[in-house]
């Protein structure tokens, strides 16, 4: 076991001359390159663009023809809607938003604190059937998750668990273990067993020894796990749409695409209500942006 | 200080690889004994069985007399040094010194006179303020080493701690371990897949393979006499050569040709190998006095010594010559005996008859 992350090992210098080289013979290529980029850029972040523009233009601006990039009248009335009911009080939506808090965070929370042990268990013994062990577990992603919502819907109606925050929570907790615990374990192969060795040694028992040295050094790739369990609760639409039918326990998603289909769509609303939907995760794995970079290396780079 | 007893080691994980089949050792009190062995031999199972880091299977180990098997590892007095430093990376060298001193629960007076003269014996003043991503390879195992110094335990067990250092700082460091051991006199376990380590350090070495001891004996013993022909091969660089000889007229005839003299007891009805050292042959031009032919396949120039591959009756033969002996390659040559009587190997249990 030759790894170490201890030694970063800095890349060489590239000398001057070679980067001037490289610079002037690749001109043509590097203007090709941004040139390509900017479309891609631009077709990519058009559609948010768009968004964010419709979420504050009043209601005549949005279905303005031709359309009007500029000069509209800005409002905020949109946000205050997602927010505010008509009649005064907390919104459906902000409900929902609320509920979306709930369900993604307690099934992050969940599947991480169910994947660290188990992802640390995985890498430091040696079980029996530890390979069949861990490619069931992974076997039970292999399939789309739409394609048990019939058996998980009969299930929860028997066990009384439809239309609960606790249903959803639990079924993305389900949804996100096995990808905690292979991420997990990725991220325990790393760091050498031999701290916890030295620590035992040292007088500890082994959870202390995991607890204090190991965990400590697993932040990063927690972090960065935790972020895509939130992502997968916090986006889920279908098991939301099929589990929940009531305004008081629905989730966002299903809560926002329920706007759409009367016969008149309020766009602003739409608009607002997705950009509040968005800003959370984007926050969020701003905050771990460091910790997020470092643990989709840390786990990728062999040493 | 106390020494080891370990008595039918048998290590077998729950997944059905068995790491030691049966293990017998018997480490003397002061000792430096060395276990060498091929990756996968058991050989460093054997060691965290002895740290308490592996329960193992079936067995017993004693340390100093007392029966250890339910010990956990801080309560069996020893310090462990891991190929991977194992430094805590949040800590400070001086930290990472006090820490099992502080695990202990010592008065810190204590603590700071114990790591003190640890640093002072392993020269890492200028070091004691660092952090161990800081450290090169080397400082860091020094730390390690100091680290295990501070503890003053009863037995060392040192885990191939040098194989992740580069050539000249591994040689300087194997000579501060003996000095070391030589000073403070404490029992010391040393795990190592590296001959020359092995050879250099080791009062006495272990020979594992395949989860079993082939043989224990001090260097030489090891080298002049291999108890088994994994021992023969495993040993010496370049290896021993390895040839089918059988009994006449008083003298081991090899199938090439050449003619050894035989050790006194062989047994008669078995086929029989015979091993003979790379420099206990030498290489002269052709026809001389008691040679065989060979032709020179290939010839290492180290400086010091000259490695020839000789292929003579059908089969490659090596032998170290003087560096001032120089034959080119292809040209024809002979080969002679020159050393003593060679070990000699039953070839169906491959275990030295005589």
């Amino acid at each position: 076991m030759a790894i170490s992350v201890d030694e970063a090992v800095p890349a060489p210098p590239v000398p001057d001359d070679a980067r001037r080289a490289r610079r002037r013979g690749g001109t043509g290529r590097a203007v090709v390159e941004v040139a390509l980029l900017t479309v891609v850029a631009v077709a990519m972040l058009f559609p948010v663009l768009w968004m964010l523009e419709t979420s504050i233009k009043e209601g005549q601006d949005i279905y303005a023809v031709p359309a009007k990039l500029f000069g509209f009248d800005v409002t905020l009335d949109h946000y205050k809607d997602v927010f505010v009911a008509p009649g005064g009080g907390r919104s459906d939506l902000s409900v929902a938003l609320l509920n979306s808090v709930v369900v993604a965070g307690s099934s992050t929370v969940l599947a991480t604190l169910l994947g660290v042990p188990a992802g640390w268990a995985y890498s430091r013994f040696t079980l029996k059937g530890e390979k069949d062990q861990l490619f069931f577990i992974l076997s039970t992603r292999f399939m789309p998750p739409v394609v048990v919502v019939i058996p998980i819907f009969l299930m929860y109606r028997s066990l009384g668990l439809i239309d609960t925050q606790l249903g959803l929570i639990l079924i993305y907790t389900a949804f996100n273990v096995p990808f905690t615990i292979w991420m997990m374990k990725g991220f325990v192969d790393e760091v050498p067993s031999e701290y916890e060795d030295a620590a035992m040694l040292d007088g500890y028992t082994r959870l202390q020894a995991f607890w204090r040295f190991t965990l400590p050094l697993l932040v990063p790739g927690i972090a960065a796990t935790a972020v895509f369990a939130l992502i997968f609760s916090w986006n889920e639409f279908v098991y939301a749409i099929f589990l929940t039918s009531s305004q008081e326990v629905r989730t966002a998603p299903p809560a926002i695409a329920g706007l759409i289909g009367g016969s008149t769509v309020d766009w602003g609303l739409v608009a607002a209500s997705a950009v509040v939907f968005a800003l959370p995760v984007l926050v969020f794995a701003y905050m771990v942006r460091k910790h997020l970079v470092a643990g989709v290396t840390l786990g990728a780079v062999r040493r | 200080m106390a020494g080891i007893e370990v008595t039918s080691l048998h290590k077998r994980y729950p997944d059905g690889t068995v790491a030691v089949e049966h293990v017998d050792l018997s480490i003397g009190d002061g000792e430096l004994f060395v276990m060498l062995g091929p990756s996968g031999c058991g050989k460093t199972t054997t060691l965290r069985a002895m740290a308490g880091l592996e329960r193992q299977t079936s067995g017993d180990i004693r340390i100093g007399g007392t029966l250890v098997n339910d010990l956990p590892p801080a309560q069996r007095d020893i310090a462990m040094v891991f190929q991977f430093y194992a430094l805590y990376p949040h800590l400070k060298t001086r930290d990472n010194l006090a820490f099992p001193l502080r695990a202990e629960g010592l008065p810190k007076a204590e603590v700071r006179e114990r790591v003190d003269e640890a640093a002072r014996m392993m020269e890492l003043g200028p070091l004691l303020d660092r952090k161990p991503q800081r450290l090169s390879g080397g400082e860091q195992q020094r730390v390690a080493l100091a680290r295990a110094l501070v503890r003053r335990p009863r037995v060392f067990l040192m885990d191939e701690p040098l194989t992740n250092l580069d050539a000249e700082q591994r040689a300087d460091m194997r000579t501060e371990i003996k000095h070391l051991q030589g000073v403070l006199g404490t029992t010391m376990v040393y795990v190592t897949h590296d001959q020359v380590e092995a050879m250099s350090l080791g009062h006495r070495i272990a020979i594992l393979n395949k989860g079993r001891v082939e043989q224990v004996g001090t260097p030489l013993e090891v080298y002049d006499r291999p108890a088994s022909l994994f021992c023969a091969a495993f040993i010496g660089s370049p290896p021993m050569n390895l040839f089918d000889v059988e009994l006449a007229d008083g003298a081991l005839h090899a199938s090439g040709g050449l003619v050894l003299a035989p050790p006194a007891g062989l047994p008669r009805d078995r086929s029989l190998i015979a091993g003979v050292r790379p420099e206990a042959l030498e290489v002269t031009a052709q026809g001389a006095d008691r040679t065989v032919p060979g032709r020179v396949v290939s010839a290492e120039t180290l400086g010091d010594e000259i490695n020839y591959v000789v292929s003579s009756g059908g089969r490659d033969v090596r032998v170290r010559m003087p560096p001032t002996v120089r034959f080119a390659p292809d040209a024809p040559v002979g080969v002679r005996h020159t050393g003593g009587i060679p070990p000699v190997y039953d070839s169906s249990t491959e275990e030295l008859v005589a």
